[in-house]
Parts: structure tokens; C-alpha cells; sequence
């Protein structure tokens, strides 16, 4: 932890030194920067921007993680389905987000369900794979016993099937959360009147360096500590049985 | 119906039970097996490793409806199973893996059970925390715990050395005779037969079928070493002709 904590102190230190040497309006200062945050933060904005595009992100990961989730499970399940759905995966998964994104705005129009549906879409394939890898790994054995002793539906749900996917589920949300908030961006910056894209697209037109900082690093912040108080101690707690090594 | 009235039977007869091998053949496991055993019987199925015991007892268990033959096992039954390896949940307590399996049970009974099989103090510990003989205590105490009119056990002590295996034995013939259930043992184990069983079918090599039937006497406890000895010696000399 406090390895980390160096590691991040030594990041800042290392952009003071070279905020100093260089073009200031190319590379401002920490302390630019906090001015900037701080008066976009005053006036409200910046907390209007981090707000929106939360709830895309939000939106767009459950919208997916729920599909891929059921996607993959099916097609870890049945094998016919999944011979007949893997190109679909396949194609999806190596379609450039650029590609699915602008076909969303064409296709859909400039709206927020094309917008979300398009980074949900970005995601899908991700949690597709994941989750099918996890179902292909289920204890057949476990299986058997839950049968034998008669347990329903949803306690083999619950008790038997749940508990094994749960790491995929975890590297599932780590990967596709780390997805969704880069691509949200982009999505916001081609097609949406608001949210930290657009603010980071203002910026761009105005090559205002302090201003897209502004809003990019609270974002990441955020982002990271979402990471770090919800989906770690998740993962800790679903591998909690496993016997650690004293 | 079974032609013993409204006795609980269980009756199996598999004409024939295969599987198909990787290159496609037809491979025979079990022909033209059958046998009967009423309420409160143990029967003992022993016979050489990889002759379809386990398959066999997988059809009884209804996890295997793939063949031919029929098995009448007791109506509105509950079943439980021994596997050969525990087959606990690994991220449920010890206590929750008996739960899940027997919600009806009340905590009377699961505590009877888990001190007669020595599980008191192991109730919130995971399995992974258990050693195999005391993860093999948790298995049974989970099949005890759902009150099974048919009872299944696969090898259940293979694996275990001598004094534990004899230790287990006992813990489970005191608990079958406390019952009045249908049990099926498999097992390769001669003496762990003698030990538990009224009834011990001897089965020949694949495709498996009865070469011979013994009846124990019903005291088990109260048999001489010599008199199991002489079935010993009959269930080797059905071998031998199987």
C-alpha cells in the first residue's frame, strides 16, 4: 500500500518537474490544473459532466453484463447454440468500437439509447467469452450431487452454479468496467451534448490542455476507486472459502 | 407394482447398459444384471474395479437413464448419495452443505449426526479445510441428514487407511441399522461387505453381471471371525468362477 501510495507521489513530482521545463500551455502544472478543477468544480459543471457520464457508464455495463451474462451461459450450456452464435462473437468482438460507434449514431440516430447501446455493444463480446469460459469450467461432479439430492433450480443456481462462475463474473466486471468508461468517452465526444467526452472535446477545440486535465483526472479517479472499494473486496469475498496459505 | 405388495422394494434390472468409445464402438458395461432388496436391507455390489459398479449405481441414482432395463426404486423416496469423492461445496460450511442438501432436517437431528460422526466442532469450517477422512464424515452426514428411503454408496472409504476406513465402517453400521432405508454399497473391499451388508452380490468382470448371491446373517455384530471368514471364502471362490 504504501509502495502504491510512493509510486504515485513519484508520478506527480516526475509532471511537476517536467510541467517545468515545458510549454505551459502543453503541459501545465499539478497545481494548474487543481486551479481549473477547482473553479469548474464551483460552477458546478464538472460535477454535472462526472455525473452524466457516470450513469452511461453505469447503464451501459449492467445493460451488458447482464446480456453477455446470459449470452455465455447459454452458450456454455448448449453446445449447438454456441457453434451458431461463436462467428457472431467473433465478428463483434474484433469490429473496431470506431466502427460500432459511428454505425450506432447512423443507424439509430444521435439519441442515448444509440449511444449506451453502442458501448454496451463494445462490451457484449468481452462478457460473452468470459462468462462461456467460466460454464465450460463447471464442476460436472457438483452437478451430479445437486441432482441426486434433488435441489431446485434456483438453489443450484445460488448454491452450486453461482459461487463457480463468480471469479469469471469478477475478471468479467474488472475488464469491462476498465472498457466501458474509455469507450464512453469516446462515444460522448462524437455525439452527445454533455458529460466528460464532450467537455474533453471543448477542451480539444480549444486546446485548452489545463481544462481537458480537469476533467480527466476526477474522472479516472473516480473510476479507480470504484476498482478498489467495490469490485476488489467483491472478488475477495466470492474466493473466500479457498484455504490461504499461512 | 412390486410383487412383495405394499413392502418398499427396490428392484433393478439393467439388460444392458454401454458406451460408445472414441472410435465409435458399441462398448458393453453391464448385461443382464438384476437384484432386489427390500426395506431395511443393505446389499453390497463387489467386483473387480472397472466392472460398471459405479455406472450401476448411477442408474439406480437416476443420473444415468441410458438403458436398457428398468428400476423400481421406492415411490415419494428421497435419495442419498455417498460419491467417491466427497462432493461438498467448497465455498459452504460444513453445516450449510448438509442444510442445502436436507432443509427438512431440524437442528436436533443435524446435531445427532454430526456428533455421532465426530463433525461437532467442524460445522463452520469449509471442506477445503478437512482432511479427506473428515470431508468423507461430511458426505456422509449430508446423505444421512435428508432422511433418504434409498441409500447410495460409491466407495465411500476408498482411499482411507485401514483404522480410519474400520473406524467410518462402524459409524455407518450404526447408523444404517438405526434406519429403516434401502442401502447400496459399492465396493471392492471384501471385509467392508461382510462388515455392513445382508445381502452381497458378487459381480463378474464387464460386461458386469451377478455371478452369485450370499446372504449374511442379519446379527452382524454378533458374527464369529470364522464364521466371515467362510463367507470370505465363498465370495473368492464366486470370483474365481465369475
Amino acid at each position: 500500500m504504501t509502495t502504491r501510495l510512493l509510486s504515485l507521489v513519484a508520478l506527480v513530482c516526475l509532471w511537476q518537474i517536467a510541467a517545468h521545463f515545458a510549454n505551459p500551455r502543453l503541459l501545465p502544472g499539478p497545481m494548474a490544473v487543481l486551479t481549473t478543477m477547482r473553479s469548474e468544480a464551483a460552477s458546478g459543471a464538472l460535477f454535472a459532466a462526472l455525473g452524466v457520464t457516470l450513469a452511461r457508464v453505469a447503464a451501459a455495463f449492467l445493460l451488458a453484463m447482464a446480456a453477455g451474462s446470459a449470452i455465455g451461459y447459454a452458450m456454455g450450456r448448449n453446445a449447438l447454440f454456441d457453434r451458431a452464435a461463436d462467428p457472431w462473437v467473433i465478428v463483434l468482438l474484433n469490429l473496431p468500437a470506431l466502427v460500432i460507434i459511428v454505425l450506432a449514431y447512423i443507424w439509430v440516430g444521435l439519441n442515448e439509447a444509440a449511444a449506451i447501446g453502442a458501448v454496451a455493444l463494445n462490451k457484449l463480446p468481452v462478457t460473452v467469452v468470459t462468462i462461456r469460459e467460466g460454464v465450460r469450467a463447471l464442476d460436472a461432479r457438483l452437478d451430479e450431487m445437486a441432482r441426486v439430492f434433488g435441489f431446485s433450480p434456483l438453489k443450484r443456481l445460488a448454491h452450486v452454479v453461482a459461487p463457480q462462475l463468480a471469479p469469471y463474473f469478477a475478471a468479467a466486471t474488472r475488464a469491462g468496467l476498465s472498457l466501458v468508461w474509455k469507450i464512453v468517452l469516446v462515444v460522448e465526444l462524437m455525439g452527445r451534448p454533455n458529460g466528460v467526452g464532450f467537455e474533453i472535446n471543448t477542451a480539444f477545440q480549444l486546446f485548452d490542455v489545463p481544462l481537458l486535465l480537469a476533467y480527466a483526472l476526477p474522472f479516472t479517479a473516480i473510476m479507480l476507486i470504484i476498482e478498489t472499494l467495490a469490485v476488489q473486496p467483491f472478488e475477495r469475498h466470492v474466493s473466500r472459502w479457498r484455504p490461504r496459505a499461512a | 407394482m412390486s410383487p412383495g405388495g405394499d413392502r418398499v422394494r427396490l428392484e433393478a434390472r439393467v439388460a444392458e447398459k454401454s458406451f460408445r468409445t472414441a472410435s465409435g464402438q458399441s462398448a458393453p458395461v453391464i448385461a443382464d444384471l438384476s437384484f432386489a432388496l427390500e426395506e431395511g436391507e443393505t446389499g453390497a455390489l463387489i467386483g473387480p474395479s472397472g466392472c460398471g459398479k459405479s455406472t450401476l449405481l448411477r442408474i439406480l441414482a437416476g443420473l444415468d437413464r441410458n438403458f436398457e432395463g428398468s428400476v423400481h426404486i421406492p415411490t415419494h423416496g428421497r435419495v442419498g448419495m455417498v460419491f467417491q469423492e466427497p462432493r461438498l461445496l467448497p465455498w459452504r460450511s460444513v453445516e450449510d452443505n448438509v442444510r442445502l442438501a436436507a432443509p427438512d432436517a431440524s437442528e436436533a437431528e443435524v446435531a445427532a449426526l454430526f456428533a455421532a460422526l465426530g463433525l461437532s466442532e467442524h460445522r463452520t469450517h469449509f471442506p477445503g479445510e478437512l482432511s479427506i477422512g473428515l470431508a468423507r464424515r461430511a458426505a456422509l452426514a449430508r446423505a444421512f441428514a435428508v432422511r433418504p428411503t434409498l441409500l447410495l454408496l460409491d466407495e465411500p472409504f476408498v482411499s482411507l487407511d485401514a483404522p480410519l476406513a474400520r473406524q467410518l465402517q462402524r459409524d455407518l453400521a450404526r447408523l444404517v441399522e438405526s434406519r429403516s432405508m434401502i442401502t447400496v454399497l459399492v465396493t471392492h473391499d471384501v471385509d467392508e461387505a461382510i462388515a455392513l451388508a445382508d445381502r452381497i452380490y458378487v459381480l463378474s468382470a464387464r460386461p458386469a453381471h451377478v455371478v452369485g448371491e450370499i446372504r449374511v446373517k442379519s446379527s452382524r455384530a454378533a458374527m464369529s471371525a470364522d464364521e466371515a471368514k467362510a463367507v470370505a471364502a465363498r465370495i473368492e471362490a464366486l470370483r474365481e468362477a465369475g
